[in-house]
């Protein structure tokens, strides 16, 4: 059982107001009539499976209505962030600067 | 290895029953294999076994990180059919269902194969018209299948409430007579033992940690316990098949997603077939135990936890009570979660990979345990000759490039 802060309503409601929308940040082929059937195939049907940190799409469906962005680890089912639709994971990008400083990992977000 | 019969019963029951064999051995891992399969599920262990059995193939590994059979093999609701819709499908399920008639004296184990039909029921116009479509597609497959209107049902569950008072009235099913449950260890437990005695190598407690790959084809994999080569690789490990394809450096089109199920406890016998409905999410059984199962639909995000929320248990059960108002002081007993591996279409894949030698056997999503049989032989023969076998040509990973989906939605559904 999931309590998710929609970044929106600012407010912190129980799973059963949201529904999971699959992954995030998907980039539809910038010129449709010129993309392969590959690439076609890899926007339609291809999707990150990760086992650790995950970007999805939710949708605050009993609530404000809208769509906004989780970071979420599948396994821990741990959330560690949610923001507005576009806008960058500010978590997942001071992780990446911090393994560019040489930190150590931070467990939380840790791929188990 | 001995055989199980009655004769070997009643000549254990003087020694007291102490001097029983083992089931099967633990082999320390050679150096190498000609197949090595990963995953130590009921797919995998059937896999090794019709290799062996069928296709000469004995030098075979099956690899498994934790216990044989103790992923979703026991994690499912039993139900075994083969009422799909699509001609590809219904094949792939329908040459299951044959071996699944014939799997307990095959396996000498008795693998507790009850044909005691399944219905899926119907709530709406729309939903009666798709079962008329699916029972008459199935029958020009071959495929036992009859619409029942909701009296019929009502004969053969006279428990339910097929009263129009209902939410969701039933309006009819669809009626498999051949499908039924089995034994979902018993399954795992005989595949292992009939391998093992053909001389497969079971090794558990062994984690894949990687895949050796040399010039683009496989040579072996790496685990816990060290390198073992393979001149070819099987890899059935459901909802964990996106990690091993990572490894091997490519995508495949699946998420894995929690699934829920749970079983009440004991009660006398009230429930003598397979009661699903897509259109309320749920279905229900009643194990030999008396155990009531019940399971649903997937929790939408996804997940590798083994467990799922709350509310969708709740969601199940509340299709669950209204279909059978009797049932709604029943405990439940237990609750748990498996990590199926979906696909966009709800079909499974069966597939070469980019990798040479290097083949999935995966996607099967919610609907996995009623094919095990047949996913077995089908990607035996596979692995044996090196190239999809006719059953497995349209499920391979490049029908989402070309566009042929095999849509199941409809028949896969709610529907395990």
């Amino acid at each position: 059982m999931f309590y998710i802060h929609c970044p929106y309503c600012n407010e912190r409601r129980s799973e059963e107001e949201f529904h999971a929308k699959g992954q995030a940040h998907l980039m539809r082929p910038a010129n449709p009539e010129e993309a392969s059937d590959r690439e076609w195939g890899d926007y339609l049907f291809f999707r990150d499976n990760p086992r650790g940190l995950h970007q999805e799409m939710w949708v605050h469906a009993a609530g404000c209505r809208k769509f906004f962005n989780i970071l979420r680890n599948t396994v821990s089912y741990e959330i560690l962030e949610t923001y507005p639709m576009g806008e960058q994971s500010s978590v997942l990008a001071e992780m990446t600067a911090g393994r560019e400083r040489g930190e150590p990992r931070r467990a939380a977000g840790a791929v188990a | 290895m001995e055989r199980y019969s009655v004769f070997g019963l009643i000549k254990h029951a003087l020694s007291y029953h102490e001097n029983w064999q083992k089931t099967w051995r633990s082999p320390t891992p050679k150096k190498e294999y000609d197949v090595v399969i990963i995953g130590g599920g009921g797919h995998g262990l059937a896999t090794a076994y019709y290799l062996a059995s069928r296709y000469g193939v004995t030098n075979v590994a099956v690899i498994e990180k934790g216990w044989l059979g103790g992923g979703n093999t026991a994690r499912n609701t039993t139900i075994v059919r083969s009422n799909y819709l699509w001609d590809e499908s219904a094949a792939l399920y329908e040459h299951s269902m044959k071996l699944w008639e014939g799997l307990s004296q095959d396996l000498n184990y008795n693998v507790m194969f009850s044909q005691r039909g399944v219905l899926n029921l119907g709530h709406t116009l729309g939903d009666m018209r798709d079962i008329q479509r699916r029972v008459n597609a199935n029958r020009l497959n071959g495929i036992d299948g009859e619409v029942l209107d909701a009296q019929q049902v009502k004969e053969i569950v006279p428990i339910m409430d097929c009263s129009s008072n209902t939410r969701y009235p039933v309006l009819g099913a669809s009626w498999q007579p051949r499908a039924g449950v089995a034994r979902h260890d018993a399954v795992a437990w005989g595949y292992a033992r009939g391998a093992d005695r053909l001389g497969v190598d079971l090794i558990q407690q062994t984690e894949v940690t990687g895949l050796n790959i040399k010039k683009g084809k496989i040579v072996g994999v790496h685990t816990s316990k060290g390198d073992i080569g393979a001149k070819k690789v099987g890899c059935v490990v459901a909802g964990n098949s996106g990690v091993v394809a990572g490894m091997a450096g490519f995508k495949l089109p699946i998420e894995s997603h929690p699934l829920q199920a749970l079983v009440s406890e004991p009660l006398k016998p009230i429930l003598d077939t397979v009661v699903m409905s897509n259109h309320v999410h749920g279905y229900i059984s009643q194990t030999d135990k008396g155990d009531l199962v019940i399971g649903a639909g997937i929790d939408a995000y996804n997940g590798y936890g083994q467990r799922g929320s709350y509310p969708t248990v709740e969601h199940t059960l509340q299709a669950i009570v209204e279909l059978f108002p009797i049932f709604s002081r029943v405990r439940m007993n237990r609750q748990w979660g498996g990590i199926v591996d979906t696909t966009p279409d709800a079909c499974p894949i069966l597939s070469a990979t980019p990798v040479e030698g290097l083949f999935f056997n995966c996607g099967w999503g919610t609907g996995g345990f009623k094919a095990t049989p047949g996913s077995g032989d089908v990607f035996a023969w596979t692995l044996a000759n090196g190239r999809a076998h006719p059953l497995a040509e349209p499920f391979s990973i490049d029908r989402f490039y070309t566009g042929s989906l095999i849509d199941e939605h409809g028949a896969a559904g709610v529907a395990h």
